[in-house]
């Protein structure tokens, strides 16, 4: 079972070929982004300027952005609540990010949900909802309809080690499988659901169903972004030729409690701290580093662009509260999703 | 004009949808090589092929949820629930996932649910709710329940291109019960309450089925003049329809097939209580099922289901006081 500490996979060095240094710089981008904007955000949110609860992905960081990074501009995404990069390397700017933390008029959902509870529309991405893994079966479906109309496309979603234990999980591994359809399961083991550790979760590792339902299962070093991307990467491949879904479990830790207000005193303290030695943020920075990359300059153009969200994010107005019943129907024309941005420069042909 | 029945209206709605938009694509368990459990969509298969209509597994949570993910892709599907009772099972996607969807993030979901619903033939406490109250407390969804041929074929075809999703309550026991001149072709049934019969002394509210246990109650009712309103469209429910209705009639009797707590016709006598209480000459009378299970054996089912003989007691009461 994929408890506690999964090895390191060889996943980094298959990625290498795929990826240039220009790639491997904005992947480490994305998750710095990922980072320092959830620092500050929690920071918002001790001031009392985000509402509600606050729920980040810290240490998680590299399932998001190297899956997210494989996939292409007409593809479309359903990304869960710890999977901040994927949004932001599909295009969604640091200022909108932090305007949604905080309910502003112009967050993505201007103000009508939480927290990283949206889909940008017009950059190819469906809102998760709560109910978990509810969006397993939105992605499937919208491979579904990538394969009746014969496009080269695929979807992806992530959900978590919990999410295995619900009903729709099953229902959408079975109906992909039956289907065979392009779309990509990433099962994001962070250990705990919450409270609940994996072995009160399931007795065999969900990994392994994948073969039951007819299609690929493999477990990824989730806080490798490299290994991520190369194994999301062949699963496109393998979906757009034909080859069905693929489930891919990436293997981390959350590193902080379910939300601001968990202290986490269930998570033993030496399984943190041995997590905390294999950080994805500083692996992929040790890396870029030893290839002579200035990642003091990287943090520091990062952090700006934080600074500059943040002011700008303030700035925002809050939502109209004469506008709090409108949009409940779409009226007139319904605008469709949109493509995201191509960032590996595989797609940039 | 044409002569169907209210299921081959309903499968006339299917096919023309199906003949004149791609996206359109219609899925659901045993809906394929069968035809269907009812067979709304007998033959369907060897016309459109196995790509468009759709044998799914037997999952409706995954029937609903993969429905969304086709339509906010472009696609226009059109989900069978085998009985109404089984929309229990893809509730949670119906009602978090395509319900909030355009809300929360300005993406809308064309989807239509179809439900067949309703009892009368001993189908047992899982195969005849009329479980349209569930979905009208969720804002987001559309529910209409046509009681005509002609609006069940009017109300698929506007569902279908509604930008929005929509549920579509079909009684099964009207299925080939009820038969009338339907329009050739394409057309639209606006989500609006329709006047079934004319009247002056009171007015019967009702939908789907029960229009028609409505008319017959009141057919010939000691010679006075009874209106009877088809609701046709439960959200948006026709508040200007009813209210004229109620200022005309001054004597309202709402019926309800489904269980009397929060049904549609609780919303109905809220309205009337709040905006027509000035209008009124009586108490607003509900005529529902009480608050059981359907049960299977007729004399059991007979006893909770509104009766023409229950309707006319309560008009008549109504109309003497």
């Amino acid at each position: 079972m994929a408890t506690g500490m999964a090895e390191p996979t060889a996943g980094g060095d298959a990625a290498v070929g795929h990826l240039k240094l220009e790639d491997r710089i904005w992947l480490l981008r994305a998750m710095l982004l990922m980072r320092g904007l959830e620092e500050r955000a929690m920071n918002l949110y001790r001031q009392g300027k985000v509402p509600g609860s606050f729920y980040d992905g810290y240490g998680q960081e590299a399932v998001s952005a190297g899956a997210a990074f494989a996939m292409a501009p007409e593809d479309r995404l359903c990304i869960l609540h710890r999977d901040l990069a994927a949004h932001i390397i599909r295009g969604v700017t640091p200022t909108r990010i932090l305007a949604q933390y905080m309910g502003r008029e112009t967050g993505i959902t201007r103000g009508r949900d939480g927290n990283v509870h949206f889909g940008a529309r017009e950059l190819g991405c469906v809102g998760m909802v709560s109910m978990l893994p509810d969006m397993m079966l939105v992605a499937t479906g919208m491979a579904m309809a990538f394969k009746l109309r014969g496009e080269r496309r695929c979807a992806l979603t992530w959900f978590g080690d919990g999410s295995t234990s619900r009903g729709d999980f099953h229902e959408a591994m079975n109906w992909a499988g039956v289907q065979k359809l392009p779309v990509i399961f990433v099962l994001e083991n962070n250990q705990y659901a919450y409270s609940t550790p994996l072995e009160k979760q399931f007795a065999v590792d969900p990994v392994e169903r994948a073969a039951a339902y007819g299609f690929v299962g493999l477990t990824v070093d989730g806080n490798d972004v490299e290994a991520m991307f190369e194994a999301t990467r062949a699963a496109r491949e393998r979906a757009l030729e034909g080859g069905g879904p693929t489930l891919i479990e990436a293997v981390t830790m959350r590193m902080h409690g379910h939300a601001a207000h968990d202290d986490m005193k269930y998570v033993p303290k030496e399984q943190v701290e041995q997590w905390r030695k294999r950080d994805p943020v500083e692996r992929q920075e040790g890396r870029l580093a030893a290839l002579g990359v200035d990642v003091e300059a990287l943090r520091a153009s990062v952090a700006a662009e934080i600074e500059a969200a943040t002011e700008d994010a303030l700035a925002a107005p809050m939502p109209d509260p004469d506008t709090a019943t409108d949009g409940v129907f779409c009226v007139g024309e319904a605008e469709p999703l949109g493509d995201g941005i191509a960032r590996w420069s595989g797609f940039q042909l | 004009m044409t002569t169907l029945t209210y299921l081959q209206a309903i499968s006339a709605a299917l096919r023309d949808e199906l003949r004149a938009d791609e996206r359109v694509l219609v899925m659901g368990e045993d809906i394929g090589v069968f035809g269907g459990a009812f067979k709304v969509t007998d033959g369907f298969i060897d016309e459109f092929g196995p790509d468009r209509v759709i044998d799914t597994p037997l999952a409706e949570s995954a029937i609903i949820g993969t429905a969304i993910g086709a339509a906010v892709v472009g696609m226009r599907p059109v989900c069978e629930m085998q009985f109404s009772d089984f929309i229990s099972c893809g509730f949670d996607q119906l009602v978090n996932v395509a319900a909030k969807m355009h809300y929360r993030q300005s993406l809308a979901v064309p989807l239509v649910v179809r439900l067949p619903s309703g009892g009368g033939f001993s189908g047992g406490p899982f195969h005849s709710q009329n479980p349209e109250a569930w979905l009208m407390h969720a804002p987001g969804i559309k529910v209409v329940a046509p009681s005509t041929a002609s609006d069940a074929k009017g109300l698929l075809h506007a569902a279908i291109h509604d930008p929005n999703p929509v549920c579509f309550m079909e009684h099964k026991h009207l299925y080939r019960r009820v038969k009338d001149d339907v329009p050739e072709g394409v057309f639209e049934t606006p989500f609006t309450a329709r006047i079934a019969r004319p009247g002056t002394d009171l007015v019967v509210i009702a939908y789907g089925a029960m229009v028609h246990v409505a008319l017959e109650a009141t057919e010939d009712l000691e010679g006075t003049s009874v209106e009877v309103l088809d609701l046709r469209s439960l959200v948006p429910l026709d508040r200007a329809a009813i209210l004229d209705s109620v200022a005309r009639c001054s004597k309202v009797v709402i019926l309800d097939e489904a269980n009397a707590t929060c049904a549609a016709g609780a919303q109905v006598a809220a309205l009337i209580a709040q905006f027509g209480f000035e209008d009124l000459d009586g108490p607003v009378v509900r005529v529902a099922t009480p608050d059981v299970p359907i049960p299977f054996s007729p004399p059991l089912e007979q006893a909770v289901l509104p009766s023409v003989d229950r309707v006319r007691e309560a008009c008549r009461e109504l109309l003497a006081y």
